[in-house]
C-alpha cells in the first residue's frame, strides 16, 4: 500500500512546480502587451492625476520586484485583487464560476468515465464481434463531433422541437423556488443538455484507450493462467484484466479533468453556462489581467492536483510503482 | 496402474488468415497416474497446442477436427464449458514459463495461490485456506512470510516455485508443466527440476512435461514423446529412446545435443526449417530434411509402428540395418 515517505516526497514536488507557476504566471502578465489602465479608462478623457491614482491603486506604479512581492503575499492572504471589469474581487467572481464549472464537470466526468470504461470493458471481452465494432465505430463518431455542434443539434432537438430541457442558464431567469429542493430540480435540468453534450463528445477517448488497453491485458499469460484455475472468463476479466488495464484510464481521468475544467469553453458558451471557461474568454477579450491571472493560476494548480492525486492512485494500485 | 489420460487421434487446426494450420494432426498417447511423459520438438510442432487442449485452453481460433482426451475414462472434449472449468485446476492444473508472465503482477503471491483454492472448495474455511497456502509456500521452499509479497519481488526461480505450489494448491491429479525452467539459469533449472521430481513422487502426480530441451526431459520423465510438424514421430521409455532412437528425427535431435565426455566437436545441426503446417507436405513430414529419405517417404505416410518393448516410432525405414 501507500508508503508515506513517497507521498511526501511526490507532495514536495507539487509545491515546487507550484511555486514554478506562480513566477511564470506573474511574470507573463507583465510582460504582455495592453495598457489595462487604458482599458479602465474607456472614456479616453481621464486626467493625469485620475490617471496615476488608478495606477497607485492597482500598484502598476511600483518596480517589478516590489509587485512581484506583493503579489505573492496577496496570494497567501487569498487576495487575487479587483477585476478590472467587473469592479468586484476577482475571489469572489472565481469562486462563483468555479463553483458553477464543478457542478457541471462532476456530474459530466461520473458519466463519461462509468460509461465509457464499461463500454470498454465490453467491447474488449467481445474482441471482433459485432458488439465490439459497433462500439468502436460509435465511440470513433462520437469523438470526431465538434462539441458546439453537438451542443447545438441537442438544442434544436430536446430544446426546440421537444421542448424537453432549458437551453441556457443555470437558473430559470426570475423564478422563485418553494423549497430547496426545487431549487435544485430546476438547476438539474439545466445540467441536462450540457452534460450530455459533454458526455457523448468525450465517452469516446475513454472507450477506445479502454478497450486497446484491456485487449493487451487480454493476450498476457497471467490471463491464461487465471483461465487455467478453472475461473469463469468474467471472473478473470474483473479480478485479473480489469485491474491492470486501471492505469491509463486513470491517467486519461486526470488529465481529461484539468482539461474541461478550463476547457468546457465550447459547451459554457452553447448553453450560457457561467462557468470558468466563459469566465476566461470573456477575461481576454477585455484584457482583465487579475482575472486571467487567478484563472490561469487555478487551471495550473488543478493540472498538478489532477496528476498528483492519479500518480497516489498509481501506488495503491500498482505495487511496482513503489519501486519507482 | 490405471490409465489416467488417454489421448486418442487428436487433430487440432488454427484459423488463420492465410488458411487453416495443421498443428497437431493425429496425436495418441497414454499417461498412467503417477507417470511423468516428456514432450519434447521444435518451436511450433504441437506440443504446447496438445498440452493446452486437454484442460481445453488453445485460444478461440482452435478447432478440435477430430479425437478424443479421455481423463479418467470420460472425454473432456464433450463437457460444456462450466464442467470443464470445475476439472480445471482441480483435477489437471499446469505450470507455465513462471519466470516470465504468468503470474498477476497486480496481486500477491499468496491471493493468487489461495484463489483456486476459495473457487473450486467454496466451504472451506477462510482460516484452512490460509493454512495450506503457507504450507504449500513452505514446500516449495519459499518462507511463508513472503504470503504478502508481489511477483516482481521475487527472482524468476523463487516465482517458479510460487507457480508450483500454485498448481499444487487444489491436489491435482495431473500437472502439465509446459516450459518450467525455460528462460531460468542453468543452477536454478536443476533446483526447479529436483523439486518437481520430488513433488511428484512425495504426492504421487501424473506430469505432463514439455520442453525443448532433451537433457531436461532426460532427467525429470519416464517416457518420452517425440513431435515433429505436428505428428507423434516417436514414443517410447526415456532409456529405450535415448539409447536406440528409432526415428531419425530423433537421432538427428540427440546428435545435435553436445557431449561432454566424447570428443569435442562442432554440434551436429539438422539442416533446414520445419514444415509449413498450412499446407504439409506430402509423405513423411520430415523427408525434406531427413538423411535417409528414398522416393516412399515422399509418397505415403509412415505410421506407427513397434520397434522395441514398449517404444514406437513412424518412419518408413525402420527394420532396415542402421548405417
Amino acid at each position: 500500500m501507500l508508503r508515506f515517505g513517497l507521498v511526501l516526497k511526490k507532495a514536495v514536488q507539487v509545491i515546487i512546480t507550484l511555486f514554478a507557476v506562480i513566477t511564470f504566471n506573474f511574470l507573463l502578465f507583465r510582460v504582455l502587451p495592453g495598457d489595462p489602465i487604458r482599458l479602465i479608462a474607456r472614456a479616453g478623457n481621464l486626467s493625469p492625476e485620475a490617471i496615476s491614482r488608478l495606477r497607485d491603486l492597482f500598484g502598476l506604479d511600483k518596480p517589478l520586484v516590489t509587485q512581484y512581492f506583493y503579489y505573492l503575499r496577496n496570494l497567501f492572504t487569498g487576495e487575487f485583487g479587483m477585476s478590472y471589469t467587473y469592479r468586484r474581487p476577482v475571489i469572489d467572481i472565481l469562486q462563483e464560476r468555479i463553483a458553477n464549472t464543478v457542478i457541471l464537470l462532476a456530474a459530466a466526468t461520473v458519466i463519461v468515465v462509468l460509461i465509457g470504461v464499461a463500454a470498454g470493458v465490453i467491447a474488449a471481452a467481445r474482441r471482433g464481434s459485432k458488439t465490439d465494432q459497433s462500439l468502436v465505430v460509435t465511440s470513433l463518431v462520437f469523438w470526431s463531433l465538434p462539441t458546439f455542434w453537438t451542443g447545438l443539434i441537442l438544442v434544436i432537438l430536446l430544446g426546440v422541437y421537444v421542448k424537453a430541457f432549458p437551453v441556457s442558464g443555470i437558473t430559470t431567469p426570475g423564478a422563485s423556488f418553494d423549497s430547496s429542493f426545487a431549487r435544485l430540480l430546476d438547476l438539474g435540468k439545466h445540467l441536462v443538455l450540457p452534460t450530455i453534450t459533454l458526455a457523448i463528445v468525450d465517452m469516446g477517448q475513454f472507450m477506445l484507450i479502454t478497450r486497446s488497453t484491456l485487449v493487451d491485458v487480454l493476450t498476457e499469460d497471467y490471463i491464461l493462467t487465471g483461465k487455467a484455475k478453472g475461473l469463469p472468463f468474467r471472473r478473470v476479466l474483473w479480478g485479473h484484466a480489469v485491474p491492470n488495464a486501471l492505469l491509463p484510464i486513470i491517467t486519461t481521468t486526470a488529465l481529461y479533468v484539468s482539461l474541461v475544467i478550463g476547457g468546457a469553453i465550447q459547451v459554457e458558451t452553447v448553453f450560457s453556462w457561467p462557468g470558468m471557461g466563459r469566465l476566461m474568454y470573456d477575461a481576454v477579450l477585455r484584457r482583465d489581467y487579475p482575472i486571467l491571472e487567478a484563472s490561469f493560476l487555478f487551471l495550473a494548480a488543478t493540472v498538478i492536483l489532477a496528476n498528483f492525486l492519479s500518480d497516489i492512485m498509481y501506488m495503491v494500485i500498482d505495487p511496482r510503482v513503489k519501486e519507482a | 496402474m490405471s490409465t489416467l489420460l488417454d489421448i486418442q487421434d487428436l487433430a487440432i487446426n488454427f484459423k488463420t488468415r492465410s488458411g487453416d494450420v495443421h498443428a497437431v494432426d493425429g496425436v495418441s498417447f497414454q499417461l498412467e497416474a503417477g507417470k511423468v511423459l516428456g514432450i519434447a520438438g521444435e518451436s511450433g510442432c504441437g506440443k504446447t497446442t496438445t498440452a493446452l487442449s486437454i484442460p481445453r485452453l488453445l485460444p478461440s481460433n482452435a478447432r478440435l477436427v477430430r479425437g478424443h482426451i479421455l481423463f479418467d475414462g470420460v472425454d473432456l472434449m464433450q463437457f460444456s464449458e462450466g464442467e470443464i472449468e470445475k476439472i480445471r485446476w482441480k483435477q489437471i492444473s499446469m505450470v507455465f514459463q513462471g519466470a516470465m508472465n504468468a503470474l498477476n503482477p497486480v496481486k500477491t503471491i499468496g491471493a493468487q495461490i489461495i484463489e483456486p483454492i476459495v473457487w473450486h472448495e467454496p466451504a472451506i474455511a477462510r482460516g484452512d485456506a490460509n493454512q495450506r497456502v503457507l504450507e504449500l509456500l513452505e514446500r516449495v521452499g519459499i518462507p511463508a512470510a513472503r504470503a504478502r509479497s508481489y511477483p516482481h519481488e521475487f527472482s524468476g526461480g523463487m516465482r517458479q516455485r510460487v507457480m508450483i505450489a500454485m498448481a499444487l494448491a487444489c491436489r491435482p491429479k495431473l500437472i502439465i508443466s509446459d516450459e518450467p525452467v525455460t528462460a531460468l539459469d542453468v543452477m536454478i533449472q536443476a533446483q526447479i527440476l529436483n523439486l518437481l521430481k520430488d513433488l511428484q513422487k512425495q504426492m504421487n502426480l501424473a506430469m505432463i512435461f514439455i520442453s525443448h530441451d532433451l537433457s531436461v526431459i532426460a532427467e525429470s520423465c519416464d517416457e518420452i514423446a517425440i513431435m515433429y510438424a505436428g505428428k507423434l514421430v516417436e514414443r517410447g521409455s526415456i532409456r529405450k529412446v535415448f539409447s536406440q532412437p528409432a526415428h531419425p528425427y530423433t537421432q538427428a535431435l540427440i546428435r545435435s545435443f553436445p557431449n561432454i565426455y566424447g570428443k569435442q566437436e562442432l554440434i551436429h545441426g539438422i539442416p533446414g526449417y520445419p514444415p509449413n503446417l498450412i499446407h504439409p507436405p506430402t509423405g513423411c513430414r520430415f523427408h525434406e530434411r531427413c538423411d535417409r529419405c528414398i522416393d516412399i517417404c515422399a509418397q505415403s505416410e509412415p505410421v506407427l509402428r513397434e520397434v522395441g518393448e514398449g517404444q514406437i516410432a513412424a518412419c518408413h525405414r525402420i527394420g532396415e540395418t542402421l548405417p
